[in-house]
């Protein structure tokens, strides 16, 4: 059977047209699942960066499980500028990261999350993002009340290597973290190096880095050391604050 | 005219189109298709697995929907059409899983979206679902998928078992005892090359149980 030109015209705009109605009727439909989806799971990463969420494998409403625990333990959230002074007015859980660290330093919104557990002991949360090998990584780090000691991280990313570059959202890996510190001992900001295993380590400020995963590990490297020092000021105008 | 007499749904014929190629003529070990993303999805078992099932999925509504419009698609933009169609199907089966099953959306990643370029997909619409019945293209897709999957997780499963020592996340070879007495997991299994040797040592196995496919010289 030979058609004609005009058939075929009108048979590849019919397809089209149907493809692209059905294609965004589905995509407007599911959009409100996804988007709670996102935020459940934004939530979820700030209340595991402090330990908490522990339960959530064995609860079976998760969705409302996650908005209680956050709800009980995230008492504060507010954003800061470059040199540490609270910006009002903007909504912490809806800063993108990413697009912030786009921005020149002195533009740069950067949101804090404040964390209180039953004991009255408060970590802050910060927001991290950067590249791995295939594409965003992204994560919180929770900082302990000297603004120097991590007392936790999360991390995750979009489309690293399984097996590999993937292991940075393992507690294996994340663990290592643990206690680890920004400032040395002459205040110096340092951040904290993932090296391959075998390279000599500076106590304090590095960990072990993934075999097979090193670009990621690497960008895991990068991406504490640019998010963090955005922190700086704010961290040293903090700890000054609490010594006086 | 009359009415020839229906055919049974799972007459020996549509069995056969079920069965030939999780054996005879499966994709991966035979036709040597769809060698790219089981070289990608194949370092852990779960996101093998899912893999697997998306791609039956995918396969067997491309099939249906390309043998349902075979008489009108104009045979020179079939091959825009058939990727049309794979195309916004695989669209929907990962806006479905961000949207019901997030947490395992979010281990798959790209590679749902890397179920497009999976050349099985194409090659059955093809080679079968544009000249043959709906039901028929149903079960040649879901037979294909399947011989791709099962080949996938069987490679998958090896590679997590001697790369990671672990079989589903547990850890398998920890629990047996094995670190304890100096064994040690290899790296090498993790990586690319390892799942092509592994496809080679199935391929290994299965012509030398399956005579028939030795191609003579």
């Amino acid at each position: 059977m030979k058609q004609s030109n005009t058939y075929i015209f009108l048979y590849a705009s019919a397809m089209v047209i149907l493809v692209a109605a059905v294609l965004s009727v589905v995509s407007t439909v599911l959009k409100p699942y996804q988007e709670l989806n996102v935020e459940i799971a934004r939530k979820t990463d700030i209340l595991k960066s402090v330990d908490k969420a522990q339960m959530l494998s064995e609860v079976r409403d998760r969705n409302s499980y996650i908005e209680g625990e956050y709800d009980k333990y995230i008492v504060d959230s507010y954003v800061i500028n470059h040199l540490g002074a609270r910006q009002e007015g903007i909504d912490a859980f809806g800063v993108n990261v990413r697009d912030e660290l786009r921005k020149p330093h002195e533009q740069r919104n950067l949101p804090v999350f404040l964390a209180r557990d039953e004991d009255g002991k408060e970590n802050f949360i910060i927001p991290v993002h950067g590249r791995g090998l295939w594409g965003p990584i992204f994560g919180y780090v929770a900082l302990d009340e000297d603004y120097n000691t991590i007392s936790g991280v999360i991390f995750d990313h979009a489309s690293e290597t399984p097996g590999l570059g993937a292991e940075i959202n393992t507690p294996a890996f994340e663990s290592q973290f643990r206690g680890k510190k920004l400032f040395d001992d002459s205040g110096e900001f340092i951040s904290v190096s993932v090296l391959k295993t075998g390279v000599p380590h500076v106590p304090d400020h590095s960990v072990d880095g993934i075999s097979g995963g090193t670009i990621t590990s690497k960008g895991v490297e990068e991406m504490l050391y640019e998010v963090l020092s955005s922190y700086e000021n704010y961290f040293r105008n903090q700890k000054t604050d609490r010594d006086d | 005219m009359i009415k020839s007499e229906r055919e049974p749904l799972l007459s020996a014929k549509n069995i056969k189109l079920l069965s030939t190629p999780l054996n005879d003529e499966n994709p991966i070990t035979v036709q040597v298709l769809g060698i790219c993303s089981a070289l990608a999805v194949t370092v852990k078992l779960e996101p093998a697995v899912v893999m697997a099932v998306s791609v039956v999925a995918v396969m067997a509504s491309a099939n249906v929907i390309i043998s349902l419009l075979r008489n009108t698609i104009p045979p020179r933009i079939r091959i825009i059409v058939e990727l049309v169609v794979v195309a916004s199907l695989v669209i929907l089966v990962d806006q479905v899983l961000k949207a019901f099953l997030y947490d395992v959306s979010r281990q798959l990643s790209v590679f749902v979206g890397l179920i497009i370029t999976n050349c099985i997909i194409m090659g059955r619409l093809e080679a079968f679902a544009l000249s043959n019945k709906t039901w028929p293209s149903f079960l040649d897709g879901v037979g294909n998928a399947a011989g791709y999957g099962w080949i996938l997780i069987v490679v998958a499963f090896f590679r997590e078992l001697l790369g990671s020592g672990t079989i589903w996340g547990y850890p398998v070879m920890e629990k047996a005892g094995l670190f304890s007495i100096g064994y040690e997991n290899n790296g090498f299994m993790i990586l690319p090359p390892m799942a092509l040797i592994t496809v080679g040592i199935i391929i290994w196995v299965q012509r030398s149980r399956n005579r028939k496919l030795i191609e003579s010289k």
